[in-house]
């Protein structure tokens, strides 16, 4: 069986399911949303991530209906919905808060959308009980929200929200209130459900972790742009900038002049280090200010020389252990500091290296990337 | 959505609009007006069917008579500053018996809070005039506390409390109480206790502590109390009437007089106008203080 | 650790005896036998007799009740309506004057706005009785209905009516299905006040009302001008009886409601 990887934004002929052109959206003198265009296809789950006030907030209850664009369009299938108000819209949403009527019972909840419409009661009931056991609520149903846990809300919440079948739903930050544990068994449970339900879901987070974990596309916002659109690997192993690198994980980052010959380049960073031998495939002038960026995983720590493309030597300043990785933190002869990780294989006695130990770090001519900018 | 929007503000907008502001100005407009021996019993009356002529001859006929009248009768600013002074000693004597009670309710044990706090809230709900007429018998010459002072002997004669001026205090004392707690209880009830014990850490007696810490930090519920027993004291009525004496002026008491009894409305609404006019800066001073107050719990 | 000390005590004791001692008297004083109100003569419930065979105490409580249904009733309306307004309805042309409208009469003398709206009445030649004083009352008490109800806006989640638009909702209904509800209880306390204000409204009333409507306050003012009488504390004790029964079941209600939503948080915790 072979089976086709999901990738519709690669594909020309797909049609996208909803549009951003040319949105712009400003309150008073502060410019949420600066021209921004996006296409995001049907069964995507596509994670809006940025820090907070970077306007991911704004493009979704854009999408909502809550905030009209001060100018550019947006369509969903093709139409423009910024007429339409949200009561209108084939589009529903997870509240940050949840927002689960405390007045209505948990059944009760879940069937509101649905008596706005003009399904008969067996076609609730039924629907009703259906989201019920999506999310695994029976038990539940006649409780309030305040008689159920913080998970439980959340997935009322979703199942609320997944009872019209909408064509796109929005989750606002859907597991900002859970703790850590909760929250990844609530991740692949909502990766799940979007699966069964082949809903396209646009989820609103500003931890990179879960944009990572859930999401198909991640796009990557700054001061009400988009920096970045690709998948979770991509953003990680090849970012377009040195914002999105350092955004994304940890990351070390050097800043020399490139000289280039062919995809090699070697960068010249300090006085009395070796240049830092790199691939690209873009093409950097002569003497052209460059970043060199590289995770701390792919920096190999030894107290031997070892033979590399790309040898440092340097200082073990700190050591921040994590139980399954340690990572060391390496001052160089000119105070550059360097990260270098290494998975904790084996148990700690065993390991060689300590605090003021001499070492050497190394990387190959591919294991980082190089950004303009 | 908008024409909902334009229904929802518009309702009340016009009924206040009608029946606040309008009804002001027509209080304004008599004051300026003279007294009259007709119905209604002031003139210039405004005569629309003499279209822009009547207008302009209405105008012309307004004076200021009726607020020099007032400035020249001693009975009306003999009674502003007697209400002004009721108003300000009440406050006081209201604060000093107010205060220890809302600290005492603030630091009684958790489960005992609501229960005090019912019973301050409860004579709220209370009618005012039944309450202001318990002190009747109370405080009158045969009252129950004459009968009681003569009992114990600390006095022969029984002493004249009820038609005095010492009455209306007492009264109005009584009377605004809650007012005076319940904003100083709200401030006292958030403070952190762990702030006096910080203050004793650091070397201060609980008597300094109480002065350095807990007053500055009950400061705004303190002038919020205050305000709000001032401001309808100064325009108090029923109190002056059933507990003070033909001596207690007060300008409520006087305004009433002077529209039931002697039926000078442009009097009247002069001494309406003046009694705002005073009320305007404790009005803004308490604003400020609600803001303040709401700005720093952001 | 609390720090409650005998003085503590000594004060509450002392100051709900100032509140309360009064009222007390006034109940006891009630079941006297004597015409004389400062004398005791032994226990009896004659005047509650009298009382009711007072045909005008009778007509004046009906008038009051009357007005104070009404007079609250379209003030919860209206002033549930302006603090939506307050709350919700951004910037609009004359808000500031809206606002100031809303604020105004709280603190403005009795004296003020009853001759006010007397003069009013007259100017725009309106006989006055129980629809004028009910004007007033509703003028009065749907300022602090709006205020009540705008406390209690202000600190409701947005997202929940959102939610609701975005479940399909019209705007209205929105507001009907979900917002009402849950507001509910700061509208029926705002209710209770605007009641208890007109019941208790002497001044306003008194400058509004004419011959043919008398209310209970304006009633009981001019007997007691008069001086104690035995039938004015059997009223005022009833008064205070209703009150004090309708305060107490009110914050048993509360309490109760708190306790199981506590408990029932407590066990949601648990279960998780």
């Amino acid at each position: 069986m072979s089976q086709t990887i999901f990738a519709p934004w690669d594909d020309p002929n797909e049609k996208p399911l909803i549009q951003f052109k040319g949105v712009t959206k400003r309150f008073g003198d502060f410019t949420a949303i600066d021209n921004l265009n996006i296409d995001i296809f049907e069964r995507e789950f596509f994670a809006l991530l940025g820090p907070s006030g970077c306007g991911k907030t704004t493009l979704m209850r854009m999408l909502a209906g809550f905030e009209n664009p001060t100018s550019g369009s947006i369509l969903l299938a093709g139409q423009d919905i910024v007429p339409v108000p949200p009561n209108k819209r084939a589009v529903n949403m997870m509240f940050q808060s949840y927002a689960l009527f405390p007045h209505l019972s948990v059944w009760d909840n879940i069937a509101f959308g649905l008596r706005r419409g003009n399904a008969s009661k067996d076609e609730i009931a039924d629907r009703v009980e259906e989201m019920l056991r999506l999310t695994r609520l029976s038990k539940f149903a006649k409780r309030k929200p305040h008689q159920i846990s913080g998970g439980q809300r959340q997935r009322v919440a979703l199942a609320r929200s997944l009872a019209k079948a909408p064509k796109l739903l929005l989750l606002d930050e859907p597991l900002g209130a859970l703790d850590a544990k909760l929250r990844q068994d609530t991740q692949f449970e909502l990766m799940d459900i979007q699966e069964k339900t082949g809903t396209t879901f646009v989820i609103v987070t500003h931890d990179q972790e879960e944009a990572m974990t859930v999401a198909s596309r991640v796009a990557v916002m700054d001061e009400g742009r988009l920096i970045q659109v690709a998948t979770p690997s991509v953003i990680y192993e090849a970012p377009e900038t040195v914002y999105v690198a350092d955004f994304i994980g940890d990351v070390n980052i050097i800043e020399g002049t490139a000289s280039q010959s062919g995809d090699k380049v070697e960068i010249t960073w300090a006085e009395g280090e070796m240049p830092i031998r790199g691939t690209t495939a873009k093409t950097f002038a002569p003497g052209q200010t460059c970043h060199f960026a590289i995770r701390p995983e792919k920096v190999t720590i030894t107290t031997e020389r070892p033979d590399s493309a790309n040898m440092l030597q340097g200082r073990v300043i700190d050591i921040a252990y994590l139980g399954n990785l340690s990572t060391y933190h390496v001052k160089l002869p000119n105070g550059t500091m360097m990260k270098a990780q290494t998975a904790n294989t084996r148990r700690l006695a065993n390991r060689g290296i300590t605090w003021e130990d001499d070492v050497w770090l190394s990387f190959t001519d591919t294991a980082g990337v190089l950004l303009e900018r | 959505m908008n024409l909902r929007r334009f229904f929802l503000i518009a309702v009340p907008y016009l009924w206040l609009g009608a029946l606040f502001l309008v009804p002001f100005v027509i209080v304004l407009k008599i004051a300026l007006s003279d007294i009259a021996l007709s119905i209604p019993p002031y003139t210039p009356q405004l005569d629309l069917s003499a279209g822009w002529e009547g207008v302009r001859s209405f105008f012309a006929d307004l004076d200021f008579e009726n607020f020099t009248f007032l400035t020249t009768d001693d009975l009306y600013w003999k009674a502003y500053l007697s209400s002004l002074q009721i108003a300000l000693i009440s406050t006081f004597v209201t604060l000093l018996v107010g205060y220890p009670m809302a600290y005492g309710m603030a630091r009684a044990a958790s489960e005992w809070r609501p229960t005090l706090l019912m019973l301050v809230i409860l004579p709220f709900w209370t009618s005012f005039l039944i309450r202001i007429y318990a002190w009747m018998g109370i405080l009158s010459n045969e009252g129950l506390l004459n009968q009681f002072l003569l009992w114990t002997g600390l006095i022969s004669e029984p002493l004249t409390i009820l038609n005095t001026n010492l009455a209306v205090y007492i009264g109005i004392v009584y009377a605004y109480l809650p007012f005076m707690i319940l904003p100083i209880y709200a401030a006292l009830e958030k403070m952190d206790d762990s702030l006096l014990e910080a203050a004793e850490d650091l070397g201060c007696s609980r008597v300094t502590a109480f002065w350095l810490v807990t007053i500055p930090l009950s400061k705004s519920g303190i002038i919020a109390g205050c305000f709000l027993v001032f401001i309808p004291a100064i325009g108090e009525f029923v109190i002056p009437s059933l507990l003070g004496g033909s001596g207690t002026l007060m300008i409520g008491k006087v305004l009433w007089e002077e529209f039931f009894s002697n039926r000078d409305w442009p009097v009247a609404s002069a001494v309406a106008i003046i009694l705002l006019l005073i009320l305007i800066i404790p009005i803004i001073l308490f604003q400020r203080n609600e803001q303040k107050q709401r700005e720093a719990e952001g | 650790m609390k720090r409650f000390s005998w003085f503590n005590a000594t004060t509450l004791t002392l100051g709900f005896a100032f509140l309360y001692l009064p009222m007390v008297i006034l109940v006891i004083y009630s079941f006297n036998e004597s015409k004389l109100v400062t004398v005791w003569a032994g226990f009896s419930t004659k005047w509650y007799g009298e009382l009711l065979r007072n045909q005008e105490f009778l007509d004046a409580a009906w008038v009051t009740l009357r007005v104070a249904v009404f007079s609250s009733t379209i003030a919860t309306i209206l002033g549930t309506m302006a603090a939506t307004v307050l709350v919700r309805s951004g910037r609009f042309m004359g808000r500031t004057l809206f606002s100031g409208m809303i604020y105004a009469p709280l603190v403005m003398p009795e004296v003020i706005t009853g001759l006010s709206l007397l003069l009013l009445f007259i100017g725009i030649g309106l006989d006055r009785g129980v629809f004028t004083i009910v004007l007033a009352h509703t003028t009065f008490s749907m300022c602090y209905v709006s205020v009540v109800v705008s406390s209690r806006l202000s600190s409701f989640d947005r997202s929940l009516e959102e939610a609701a638009l975005d479940l399909g909702c019209s705007p209205f209904a929105a507001f009907r299905l979900v917002t009402l509800p849950i507001i509910a209880p700061a509208v029926i306390s705002g209710w209770l006040l605007a009641f208890t204000l007109s019941l208790d409204d002497l001044v306003i009333a008194s400058f509004t009302t004419g011959p043919s409507a008398t209310t209970l306050p304006i009633k009981i003012f001019s007997a007691v001008r008069l001086g104690v009488s035995p039938e004015i504390n059997a009223l005022s004790t009833l008064m205070i009886a209703i009150v004090t029964v309708g305060v107490i079941t009110t914050s048993l209600i509360t309490k109760r409601a708190s306790v199981a939503q506590q408990r029932d948080e407590q066990a949601a915790a648990r279960a998780t």
